[in-house]
């Protein structure tokens, strides 16, 4: 019966829209088995914490009151007084970073599997700008609750941006609503958050599952090599979308075990006119430019050490979006490839330099 | 070179676009801008009574809108500087046992005549002048 009138609207929609890219997707896409395979999951798990994200955020909104004399109060509200509402917000702020860190794992396990070559250059460069656009997300999120560390971090993040030649100034301006961090900042910071990002985060997640989606998943070289019977695939569906059920459901559970056990402190409300406390930093994803930040002198030859900071890594960050269409020549008797090898230099700086900053040196 | 009716009309539509689309995008751009608020100068502020101040001590005072850090230092003597870091404009504070003035997002340090002496800090913090009249301190700008 209920299979009968199930069949009955699926003719029906066929008739008027074509459904058989749909089942392409579920009855033909097949997916590479080999021993990198676990790598194709990362993007899922990212995937997932983003809906995640979406949810809880939605559910704050409910409650959350931008205002520098309303944002604190109203965060506080949320996790003593609003039933579960501490719970809500600690899987918010927990499913951030989890989501920030797939998303590296995600990026590096392209990266290393070489998954960024012709044909899926434009599927790297629509990740890369999304995990940007996660960090922004990240960064216009952390000042919310209006709390001392926040405020000071934001001081700083928006002041390095003033040091930019030209517009710097301007553009400092703009992002702060006033020329300090104020109120101003606040609710700009919250409109950023809650209504730019996720609409162009939107878009460019469109596109990237849309090409993912086109040109199905990326065979490692090894994987190429094989003859046509030794390949093997699982089905898109239901095997592989199965197990991603299950490695979610593996998450959720981590991050719901984060939550309950490692909550995330308010801290003091944000006051303009007391010194800043020990400790201050960023998220840990920003810490490693942070730190660069910190071992640059104050000048080098006649500019400043931070205007020199940020266009390396502008720069630097640049090359690593447009490396699909950079031409490595690959050596046929080296044991790790150049490309490679940038690679782990790269984790590498990026790890040592975040472990520093823990330690405090 | 003959100008003919399309080109003339291409070069009319070309002109009349970009003007549109300036017309779309300056008065957004000057919108993002925040408009200067009207705020009084302020050239002087009352910081409370001298005898009242701990010495070897410190308080931030509200001038106008900016932060300034009010020290006492132990000889009695009142020293104010502009407390925003001028690395990268983070509040200072006044070390009691190393008789320094830091900034604990950086480790800015500076000496307490305001001087940069370690740390990222480029420049000095910029000094207010203090007057007691009547056991009532007083922080004017320099200039004021």
């Amino acid at each position: 019966m209920l299979k009968n009138s199930f069949s009955k609207i699926e003719s029906w929609l066929d008739e008027r829209y074509n459904l058989n890219p749909v089942r392409n997707l579920l009855y033909h896409k097949k997916v590479p088995t080999h021993k990198h395979s676990f790598w194709y999951y990362m993007g899922g798990i990212t995937l997932f914490l983003f809906c995640v994200q979406v949810l809880t955020g939605i559910m704050l909104l409910i409650y959350y009151k931008p205002g520098e004399d309303s944002a604190y109060e109203s965060v506080r509200f949320i996790v003593t007084e609003v039933r579960f509402g501490w719970l809500i917000r600690n899987v918010h702020s927990w499913s951030a970073n989890l989501m920030i860190f797939f998303a590296f794992v995600h990026m590096f396990s392209a990266f290393f599997t070489k998954a960024f070559k012709k044909p899926r250059e434009l599927t790297w460069v629509t990740g890369f700008i999304l995990l940007l656009l996660a960090m922004a997300f990240g960064f216009s999120g952390y000042l919310l609750p209006w709390n001392e560390l926040a405020f000071f971090a934001t001081k700083v993040g928006t002041d390095i941006v003033g040091v930019l030649p030209f517009i710097g100034e301007d553009l400092r301006e703009i992002l702060r609503g006033s020329e300090d961090v104020t109120g101003a900042t606040l609710t700009r910071f919250f409109g950023i958050h809650v209504a730019v990002l996720p609409l162009i985060f939107n878009v460019f997640l469109i596109i990237h599952l849309l090409f993912v989606q086109r040109q199905g998943m990326h065979e490692p070289e090894h994987f190429q090599k094989l003859s046509e019977e030794k390949k093997k695939f699982i089905p898109f569906f239901p095997n592989f979308a199965l197990r991603d059920a299950l490695l979610w459901l593996i998450v959720f559970n981590i991050l719901i075990f984060l939550a309950l056990f490692f909550p995330w402190d308010l801290g003091l409300k944000a006051d303009p006119f007391t010194p800043a406390p020990q400790g201050i930093k960023p998220e840990w994803y920003f810490m490693f430019m942070f730190q660069t930040l910190k071992y640059i002198p104050s000048h080098i030859l006649f500019i400043e050490g931070e205007v020199l900071g940020i266009f390396i890594f502008f720069i630097a960050g640049l090359i690593w979006m447009l490396v699909p269409f950079i031409k490595f020549k690959e050596r046929a008797k080296a044991k790790i490839q150049p490309l490679t090898l940038i690679g782990i230099l790269i984790v590498a700086f990026i790890v040592l330099m975040t472990i520093l900053t823990y330690l405090g040196l | 070179m003959p100008i003919n009716r399309r080109k003339f009309i291409d070069a009319l539509l070309s002109l009349g676009g970009l003007g549109g689309l300036v017309a779309i995008v300056y008065p957004a751009f000057s919108f993002l801008k925040p408009p200067k608020s009207a705020e009084g100068t302020v050239n002087s502020v009352k910081a409370g009574i001298a005898s009242e101040f701990p010495a070897n001590s410190s308080k931030i005072i509200k001038f106008g809108r900016k932060p300034v850090i009010l020290i006492k230092i132990e000889n009695n003597e009142f020293r104010a500087f502009s407390a925003t870091c001028t690395h990268l404009d983070c509040i200072v504070q006044y070390r009691t046992d190393t008789k320094q003035i830091t900034c604990a997002c950086h480790n800015g340090i500076y000496d307490l005549k305001g001087r940069n002496v370690s740390g990222p800090p480029p420049r000095p913090l910029d000094e207010y002048s203090v007057k007691v009249v009547q056991d009532e301190i007083i922080i004017t700008t320099e200039t004021g």
